[in-house]
């Protein structure tokens, strides 16, 4: 080696800048162990605090299986609440929920798309629709106690509703509609200009181009809302104590399909109610301890619903969105 | 190739156009389209070659606040369709478009080509197949997808996918066909394939075309517009602007002087 730069006459030169960028070299690697420390850093950070809310979540669901594990049975599901914590069930309550539900459901989405659709593909864009877009918004974070304060005075005083099906579900309806309004805004904006426009080059009316383009890509997402905010309702508890839903009920409402023509009646909207987590804040309620297993029963099993609720959110979009890709 | 006889198909007089934001992208543009040849706009980018595209088939009416000022006159029946009782749907049933990037909808090959009769209220299943397979070997894609119409489009390579718009676009019989950097977001073979379709197209129908490749324009073109700052320099038939332009400004630009 040596006898070859010897014969050269540029050698010193080379030598000379390889050292320097080896002295450099040395620099970048400790610059780049020092920042990747911080990468470190934040990803024990970042799993700390994932494993908290996690944690948090496993513990209270598993001291509530735990507590309500021996009346995981169908008798709970298909028994009356009763004087007797061993005979209690969860019929009325369960039955309550789901038909409180089809309400929320059949007031929210076509009410909430509806609006959605609408201050995003047709309105103007100026500061009303600015200002309406924050209201929107805020009133997610409205508690939901001041929603039932309106369903008690609007629904119940004014419309005379009573303390029915029809306005828990109009009240769960309503508190849900900012999140499906949002959730539609958001995945309608994510459809690509060039497909709308794609879609007017050919002739198509706005309607049409709504209708067979916009829903359509978007409804995966419009779906997830939907169900996140069904999975809220579910739970929700205060604005159904405000409007005064009964919290002892031993009958079921009048059935919504009957075996006389014309097969469907509505006698069950205006019927009294009780939901589950009102069932469980009873039970809770009392001193018997033998009712806190109840109660502890039926916790969970909003949970793992709320979870089932969820997970078929999560399921949908990515199938439907599979098929879809910008 | 001379003008005298050719048929102007139409015609933009004194076109001006306005932005929302009150930029003016277009200065009293004056120009033929010759039907049955392709016409070629050139220029550096934001010139308005794209802007005075999208005025032909009112794409700019999608977005409030912008502005038209003149007329684009379509023979033979003499409308004026930047008029305010034209209907831009109307216009756009006539003078189909091709956009930059591929952008067929998330539907199958089949759903893609058929939209534009359906939403003309077409439904018979017979007719559509026809339509469909009419314009899918129109845009010389019938022989690669004819056994799978039912494919989703996006599973269709780039190339593939172009020429699918282009049938979509084909489909409805337009009188005008407009493309807007068809071949940009293309390979070399793929860009081969979409020009001799163009020239293959225009025996049924007048084109527009925008693009940045001035060898595409010398290539497909008979007529070639060169703009900048959103009026039209030089406008005469394509061999006379590359070989022998009047104005230095047009030669500077082919020659790659500047741009």
């Amino acid at each position: 080696m040596s006898k070859h730069m010897t014969t050269n006459t540029p050698t010193k030169a080379p030598i000379q800048v390889q050292a320097s960028v080896l002295k450099n070299l040395d620099a970048v690697r400790a610059m780049i162990k020092r920042h990747k420390l911080n990468d470190y850093i934040f990803s024990v950070i970042g799993l700390l605090a994932l494993m908290f809310a996690l944690l948090t979540l496993l513990i209270l669901f598993g001291d509530l299986v735990m507590d309500g594990f021996e009346r995981f049975n169908l008798k709970f599901l298909s028994e009356f609440p009763s004087r007797r914590a061993a005979n209690a069930g969860l019929l009325s309550a369960w039955v309550g929920s789901a038909l409180v539900m089809l309400v929320t459901f059949l007031v929210a989405v076509p009410m909430g798309v509806a609006a959605g659709l609408y201050l995003e593909e047709y309105a103007p864009k100026n500061w009303f629709s600015d200002l309406i877009e924050i209201n929107v918004t805020n009133l997610a974070g409205v508690p939901s106690i001041v929603y039932g304060l309106l369903a008690l005075g609007l629904f119940v005083y004014i419309l005379g509703l009573g303390q029915s099906i029809l306005t828990a579900g109009l009240t769960l309806g309503l508190l849900i509609l900012p999140i499906v309004i949002v959730s539609t805004r958001e995945s309608i904006r994510a459809i690509p200009i060039a497909i709308r426009e794609a879609a007017y080059a050919v002739g198509a009316t706005k309607w049409q181009v709504v209708y067979d383009h916009v829903l359509k890509y978007s409804y995966g997402g419009i779906l997830t809302g939907v169900i996140i905010g069904m999975a809220r309702a579910l739970g929700e508890t205060a604005p159904i104590i405000t409007i005064g839903a009964l919290t002892f009920i031993a009958f079921l409402p009048p059935s919504p399909v009957t075996d006389v023509a014309p097969f469907i009646n509505f006698e069950w909207l205006s019927s009294g109610f009780t939901v589950l987590p009102i069932q469980m804040f009873n039970w809770l309620s009392r001193p018997d301890h033998a009712f806190h297993i109840n109660a502890a029963a039926t916790g969970a099993l909003i949970i793992i619903v709320t979870l089932l609720m969820n997970g078929t959110a999560i399921y949908l979009r990515y199938k439907i969105r599979k098929n879809i890709k910008w | 190739m001379q003008n005298t006889t050719s048929i102007i198909k139409a015609q933009s007089k004194n076109l001006d156009f306005f932005y929302s934001n009150g930029m003016q992208a277009l200065k009293s543009v004056n120009m033929p389209l010759y039907e049955n040849k392709i016409t070629a706009l050139i220029g550096p980018s934001g010139c308005g070659k794209s802007t005075f595209l999208r005025c032909f088939n009112r794409m700019h009416d999608l977005y409030p606040g912008n502005k038209y000022q003149g007329e684009i006159v379509m023979h033979p029946d003499n409308t004026n369709i930047l008029e305010h009782g034209v209907d831009p749907i109307e216009v756009r049933m006539r003078i189909s478009m091709v956009f930059q990037k591929p952008n067929p909808f998330p539907k199958s090959i089949y759903e893609n080509v058929a939209y534009g009769l359906r939403v003309r209220g077409e439904s018979n299943k017979r007719m559509l197949d026809d339509k469909v397979e009419e314009a899918l070997k129109g845009a010389a894609l019938w022989n690669e997808v004819k056994d799978r119409q039912q494919d989703l489009a996006f599973n269709l390579s780039g190339g593939q996918q172009q020429r699918l718009c282009i049938a979509r676009a084909l489909a409805t019989d337009p009188e005008i066909m407009l493309f807007d950097e068809p071949t940009s977001a293309l390979d070399p073979i793929a860009t081969a394939n979409i020009e001799e379709l163009m020239s293959e197209l225009k025996q049924k129908l007048t084109i527009l075309v925008v693009t940045h490749n001035m060898q595409q324009a010398a290539r497909v073109s008979d007529y070639t517009a060169y703009m900048y700052l959103g009026e039209l320099m030089e406008y005469d038939d394509t061999n006379t602007i590359f070989t022998n332009p009047t104005r230095k400004e047009t030669e500077d630009y082919i020659t790659g002087k500047f741009g």
